[in-house]
């Protein structure tokens, strides 16, 4: 039988491989990948509760995540494909102009 | 008469068109013209007015006109709760205004053909110039004496004053002149100040500035006889404006000086009209003066006293013109003596008499003047009548009339007021004969030194090596007069400005003492003493006849005359009719003059006839002294002048008042002024300076604080933000996995707070 348990431990191991992945990874398509699995984490969450608790809420709340995570995502690759036009790289280290 | 108000604009158009168009384009003759044709149809308007005036019933003569609104209905405070404050340019012709118009045209039109001739030698500006002036003059007075309130009076009565400091100063290139003409302005200043304060007193009081509306009011209130109450106060300021404009004690001083002007004005203003305008301001306010005793005694004593000092200064004066204003002086005094003792017709008959005589003396004088060249030394002329027979017999007439001797018109006018006086009180009476003494010695003093005698002015011999060269550079020759030198005493020269003077100076001083010459009468190479033209002995022919019969118009009962005058004035002297009877002891000849004497109303005709009989024989004895010191045996007068210096000293030094009001009111203001200096330069410019300097010092310590404390204030925000910003830049790496690892280890922080803590 699968309870909420399971749904939270899949969600919180999804999630912390994400974190992980932004922290460590150097390729900025990588870190945007991790940021999705982030993301996903918590939709599993939201659906599973909504599940649980007989609520729609949940579900559209999810549904919402996954819309800006899309628009998020196109917005990322633009920005990526900007800066790799100007430095020929994708290499996070680079990306420190912002900087004192 | 709805046209009295043009009566004073004519003379004003006069004066208009000569200031603005004559100084710049008339000739002379045009200049006089256009002044003596608009002096002509205002005396022909005034005659027209005044024959109308005696068409009325004798108890409603007067017309009143309003030509417009001047001070619209003001609300302000009087005595009595707010009244409005409404003035007009209101005219009244009365008996009395009536009278006083006839002498200002009348002689006014004279002065101004005669000045046609006295100023003919004038520079062409200058004769424009002076008709404007003497036009305004008439302009001014003619509205002081038609003015129905005291505001349009007290313009004519500024008025005149300004025209007199315009006309003394005529010739203002000479100090004397100018300075004269200042005294004069500044003199009357201080007699206005009275005037001005009577007038709000008056507002105060009675709410309204109409004359009329001011006597009915004061005519129900009672008689101040014991205390002094606010009546009195409006009468004795108003007599102090009086004693400034008609030359009394205190504030005399500045007619004799006003003798620097040309010799018509001295006639005219100086001696006919508005010196007399005090007189005719009293006697326009009687009833307010029958209500305050106090004051009238006041009056009295001051007319009689002024009389008496003037009449004496007279005696031993040498300028012509200067015995002759000691002598208008004096007979003001007398005016305000017959004002004084409640007898106003009597004031203002003498008023009227001494305008014709003194006019015609001062004309005379002019004629004596010019013939001589521009000499007013008497002591340089003498035997005159030889050369001048016309100015002499006319001036004999007006010695004779100011003397007293019957029938010359003085002589009725004078006898009325030595009457009155004697009626009221014996001292005023006394001095008053004595003045009358006087004036008949002084008066045939002048007579005798001018006309009688031997010849004792300057040569008048034609060739005179070194002065005709000076006579080529500035067109007129001097007389030569080696002689005339020991008796030219330069300190009785004050007013001199003849050909006495070049002689006390090198030649090289001559042109700029001929500037003076020239200003007073440089009339071409002089030709020893001559008759004066047409136009000059004409008026004094007219006034001569004036002076003759201006008398018998006041005829007293005693006489067998009906006094004609006194009863066609009376009605200006007392409040209207319908107030008189109830106010009928106030109003009617005033009582408290009379309240000494009401027992006695009348005394015998014996009596009076005695004590006109008693006045020719002083003025007899007068003529005769002076006769037997002048010309019979002349010698007697240096004697006695020798024998008592000291009282001749005072004399000829005028009691030493001019010089009394140097040492105390005039160095007195100059103290003040340089006192107030002083407080200004220390006081007030050093608090400005300390100020100042306190700004300087305080700006300097507020420079600092700015500097030290806000500045350093900010500074020290920007350090620390300077200094701190070493450090916590380091955080801004720039790289993202930084931040969003610091992220994280918050989000943890939160999350370890939330699940422990909590």
């Amino acid at each position: 039988m699968i309870t909420p348990t399971h749904y939270m431990l899949l969600s919180a191991a999804l999630f912390i491989i994400g974190v992980i992945g932004v922290m460590v990874r150097r390729n900025i398509i990588i870190i945007f990948m991790s940021i999705e699995l982030i993301l996903n984490a918590v939709n599993i969450n939201l659906v599973a509760y909504s599940a649980q608790l007989q609520n729609a809420v949940g579900q559209v709340f999810a549904i919402f995540v996954i819309a800006v995570a899309a628009a998020e995502a196109a917005v990322g690759l633009g920005i990526i494909l900007a800066f790799y036009r100007n430095k020929e790289t994708i290499n996070i280290d680079e990306m420190n102009l912002m900087r004192w | 008469m709805r046209y009295i108000w043009l009566i004073p604009i004519l003379p004003g158009i006069g004066a208009a068109i000569n200031g603005l168009l004559g100084i710049r384009s008339f000739s002379r003759k045009t200049a006089g013209a256009v002044a003596c044709t608009m002096m002509l149809a205002a005396l022909a308007l005034s005659l027209f007015a005044f024959w109308q005036l005696l068409g009325l019933p004798a108890d409603a003569r007067a017309f009143d006109v309003t030509v417009a609104e001047w001070i619209p209905r003001i609300p302000l405070e009087t005595t009595n709760g707010v009244g409005l404050f409404q003035v007009t340019w209101g005219f009244r012709l009365d008996p009395l205004s009536g009278m006083m118009i006839l002498v200002v045209t009348g002689i006014g039109t004279l002065i101004h053909v005669y000045s046609t001739a006295y100023m003919a030698d004038e520079p062409r500006g200058g004769v424009a110039r002076f008709f404007c002036y003497l036009n305004l003059f008439c302009f001014f007075m003619l509205m002081l004496v038609l003015g129905n309130n005291f505001l349009v009076m007290f313009v004519g009565w500024e008025g005149v004053g300004l025209c007199s400091y315009l006309l003394i100063g005529y010739w203002y290139e000479k100090k004397s002149a100018a300075d004269a003409g200042k005294k004069a302005f500044i003199t009357n200043r201080v007699g206005d100040w009275g005037f001005v304060l009577g007038v709000f007193l008056i507002y105060m009081t009675f709410g309204t500035l109409d004359f009329r509306a001011v006597q009915n009011a004061a005519a129900t209130m009672p008689i101040e006889t014991m205390h002094f109450g606010v009546l009195s106060f409006i009468c004795l300021f108003l007599f102090v404006g009086a004693t400034g404009k008609s030359a009394q004690i205190p504030l005399y001083v500045w007619l004799p000086d006003a003798m620097e002007g040309p010799t018509p004005v001295s006639a005219l203003i100086h001696a006919a009209t508005m010196v007399t305008a005090g007189v005719y301001m009293l006697g326009r306010n009687a009833v307010l003066f029958s209500h305050a005793p106090q004051v009238m005694t006041i009056v009295a004593i001051v007319g009689v006293l002024t009389a008496l000092m003037a009449a004496s200064i007279g005696l031993v004066q040498y300028d012509i013109k200067r015995v002759l204003a000691y002598s208008t002086v004096s007979q003001l005094g007398y005016m305000f003596t017959a004002m004084g003792v409640g007898a106003f017709s009597a004031g203002a008959f003498h008023l009227m008499t001494h305008a014709f005589f003194k006019a015609l003396l001062f004309l005379g004088s002019g004629s004596v003047i010019h013939a001589m060249g521009g000499e007013q030394d008497m002591r340089r002329m003498g035997n005159l009548k030889k050369y001048m027979p016309v100015t002499f017999a006319t001036m004999m007439i007006g010695t004779l009339a100011i003397a007293g001797i019957p029938p010359f018109a003085g002589f009725f006018s004078k006898d009325e007021i030595l009457f009155q006086a004697f009626m009221h009180n014996k001292v005023i009476w006394v001095l008053a004969v004595a003045t009358a003494l006087m004036t008949a010695f002084y008066m045939w003093r002048l007579m005798a030194m001018t006309f009688f005698g031997a010849y004792r002015g300057p040569a008048w011999d034609t060739g005179h090596g070194s002065d005709v060269a000076v006579a080529a550079t500035h067109g007129a020759k001097h007389p030569a007069d080696p002689h005339a030198h020991g008796q030219a005493a330069k300190e009785d020269h004050e007013v001199s400005h003849g050909p006495a003077e070049p002689h006390d100076h090198a030649h090289d001083a001559h042109a700029a003492a001929h500037d003076d010459h020239g200003a007073g009468h440089g009339h071409g190479p002089w030709h020893g003493p001559h008759e004066s033209p047409a136009p000059m002995t004409f008026p004094l022919q007219a006034l001569a006849i004036g002076a003759i019969v201006a008398g018998f118009i006041g005829i007293p009962a005693a006489l067998g005359g009906g006094n004609t005058l006194e009863h066609f004035l009376e009605p200006s002297f007392t409040a209207e009719h319908v107030a008189a009877h109830e106010g009928a002891a106030a109003a009617g000849e005033p009582a408290a003059a009379e309240g000494e004497h009401g027992a006695e109303p009348h005394v015998s005709r014996l009596e009076e006839l005695g004590l006109m009989a008693f006045s020719v024989v002083i003025a007899l004895i007068g003529i005769g002294v002076a006769q037997k010191f002048y010309v019979k045996s002349p010698e007697i007068s240096d004697q006695l002048a020798e024998r008592f210096g000291g009282a001749h000293r005072l004399l000829s030094n005028k009691y030493y008042v001019d010089e009394l009001y140097n040492a105390t009111a005039i160095a007195g203001t100059f103290a003040a002024g340089d006192g107030l200096w002083a407080v200004d330069r220390t006081v007030v410019d050093g608090a400005v300076n300390g100020a100042g300097k306190l700004t300087v010092v305080g700006s300097w310590f507020s420079g600092l604080t700015d500097r030290k404390v806000v500045d350093g204030l900010v500074n020290l925000v920007g350090w620390i933000v300077q200094e701190s910003s070493l450090a916590f830049r380091r955080f801004q790496t720039g790289l993202v996995q930084n931040y969003a690892l610091l992220m994280l280890f918050g989000i943890f922080a939160f999350v370890g707070v939330y699940l422990f803590v909590r």
